[in-house]
């Protein structure tokens, strides 16, 4: 497969100003992708891949997606410098000859010479830097964590749905069970119910053992060929589905914190692997709280939406006990989270299942399929979700 | 709770970063008045302001001065790491779009979702008031 002769460049545009004291960078960066959509003769709905570098304002694409109100099934910011934007057409090409995005928008802007001149007007905040971060200004301000923003999506969670605390606490009680048996785990002791609820409260409704670990670490991932693969001497784990979604208030109408992008990703994975969620042997959620892990499985279609808590209950992710074995590592609830991002450990550990290398204490029978599923960000305010299917062969 | 600091001070709220693009709302502030943005084009109004409308990208937005009323979608009382709990909160405004920001003058009869709020101004460290919401 290749490239070649799969993507057309259907708009450009080049900014007027070579002095922009009085408008943001975001400004810029939306003012091009306005400016190319109307050469192109596209619409902003037309968009379902973006790409930006380094210079955009914020956490990777996200910042600058739901800032331009953005949906799309497909993102990009690799950096490298200046060459970016060259490297954005070839992943874009590829995106578009995979079939992962079909309108893809690449977008630079930037305000160097603003920084002499104290932060292009601006007050508080270093010129160019966090004070253009589009949203900042406006939420930086309001003392939010992870936690608190996550304990948001829990409260509204119980309030639509009737979700309880005992729940949640479920999700760690089945990390706990798992994490028993990885010498390397954080956190190793079997929990209850009980002394999840009655652990202090961290930013309601979430208690310290609602909370993952905070640890160091890291992780690697090879991926190569079918060719490759099959001439080495490991178990056979094929990729056979992703899909990927950005999710944000995008102008604050009709918000809604009890879902995540995995509505979206989910689906596209799936499609893409021609298996359901019922196909699926072991799952590896993101467990940065318990909420996040009955969010993601709700979104996926592992039970329907506001069914999490029952879902969760009773030891149902428990491996050898229950229905849908999760994060038999004891996932970033009881093992690790390394410089706090879980997605790495999730992919791994779902590997160690499907090659049969997993602890046999959780190791499951049949691991023909399985998911790892993250979101990075937060749930509360913006983030960015990714779902992956593998089958061993 | 895990708060064990004698004598808790209310939370200092840091200076907002403020750009060219959002200027004008912080210098409103200044003056009480809380602004948001609606576009001329769809007519819809959006949070936070934007110069380009991200419902329909058009570049006629403009700041209306709004009541800065609504209702609480939904809260966290944060316990950690800090010296006094406080409330972050999304507040559906009536106009329509949610605004994150954090309730003050509570009680727990009072912090609800559902409950209504109203804009009521609080002091940062050196920079323009913020837009804290407090029961009606």
């Amino acid at each position: 497969m290749s490239i070649k002769g799969k993507a057309y460049i259907a708009g450009v545009y080049e900014h007027p100003l070579r002095d922009a004291p009085n408008i943001s960078t975001a400004q810029i960066h939306a003012e091009c992708a306005k400016g190319a959509l109307e050469d192109a003769g596209l619409t902003k709905d037309d968009i379902d891949g973006y790409f930006c570098a380094g210079d955009a304002p914020g956490f990777g694409a996200m910042s600058m997606a739901d800032y331009m109100g953005l949906k799309l099934r497909h993102m990009d910011s690799t950096e490298t410098g200046g060459s970016s934007y060259i490297l954005h057409v070839g992943h874009a090409a590829q995106a578009i000859a995979e079939g992962k995005c079909s309108v893809a928008l690449i977008t630079l802007a930037g305000r160097p010479r603003q920084a002499r001149m104290g932060g292009g007007g601006g007050r508080g905040g270093p010129p160019g830097g966090a004070s253009d971060v589009p949203e900042a200004g406006f939420e930086n301000i309001w003392g939010g964590s992870t936690h608190n923003t996550y304990g948001m999506c829990a409260m509204r969670h119980m309030h639509d749905y009737g979700t309880t605390a005992e729940q949640l606490a479920w999700i760690k009680v089945a990390a706990s069970h798992h994490a028993q048996w990885n010498d390397h785990a954080f956190l190793r002791d079997v929990v209850t119910v009980e002394d999840v609820i009655n652990s202090p409260m961290i930013a309601d409704p979430l208690h310290r053992l609602d909370c993952c670990v905070v640890t160091d670490g890291g992780g690697a991932v090879i991926v190569t060929t079918p060719e490759i693969a099959k001439s080495l001497k490991r178990p056979l784990v094929k990729v056979i589905g992703a899909g990927e979604a950005p999710k944000g208030p995008r102008g604050g109408l009709d918000l809604d914190l009890t879902y995540s992008g995995a509505v979206w990703s989910g689906p596209i994975a799936f499609e893409e692997a021609g298996v359901t969620p019922a196909d699926i042997k072991y799952a590896s959620i993101y467990d940065s709280f318990t909420i996040t892990v009955l969010m993601q499985l709700e979104d996926l279609g592992f039970c329907k939406k506001g069914e999490g808590g029952k879902f969760v209950a009773d030891g149902n992710l428990i491996s050898g006990v229950g229905k849908l074995p999760f994060n038999t590592d004891g996932g970033g609830l009881c093992n690790n989270h390394p410089t706090n991002r879980g997605g790495i450990t999730k992919v791994i550990e779902a590997v160690r299942q499907a090659r049969g290398e997993a602890h046999p204490k959780v190791q499951v029978p049949d691991p023909s399929l399985v998911l790892a599923h993250g979101t990075g960000g937060s749930l509360g305010t913006r983030h960015g979700a990714a779902t992956l299917i593998m089958e061993r062969e | 709770m895990a708060d064990t600091t004698e004598a808790p001070a209310a939370r200092r709220i840091p200076a907002p970063a403020v750009n060219v693009e959002s200027k004008p709302f912080w210098d409103a502030a200044e003056q009480g008045k809380f602004l948001i943005k609606r576009c001329k084009a769809c007519g819809k109004a959006h949070w936070y302001p934007r110069n380009l409308c991200p419902h329909c990208f058009s570049s006629e937005t403009v700041w209306e001065e709004s009541p800065g009323e609504g209702v609480i979608y939904t809260y966290s009382v944060m316990h950690r790491n800090t010296p006094v709990p406080y409330a972050i909160a999304y507040v559906n405004l009536d106009e329509g779009p949610a605004v994150l920001t954090n309730i003050i003058d509570y009680d727990a009869a009072t912090l609800k979702i559902g409950a209504r709020v109203k804009v009521k101004w609080t002091p940062t460290e050196g920079g323009p008031p913020v837009f804290t919401f407090a029961p009606v």
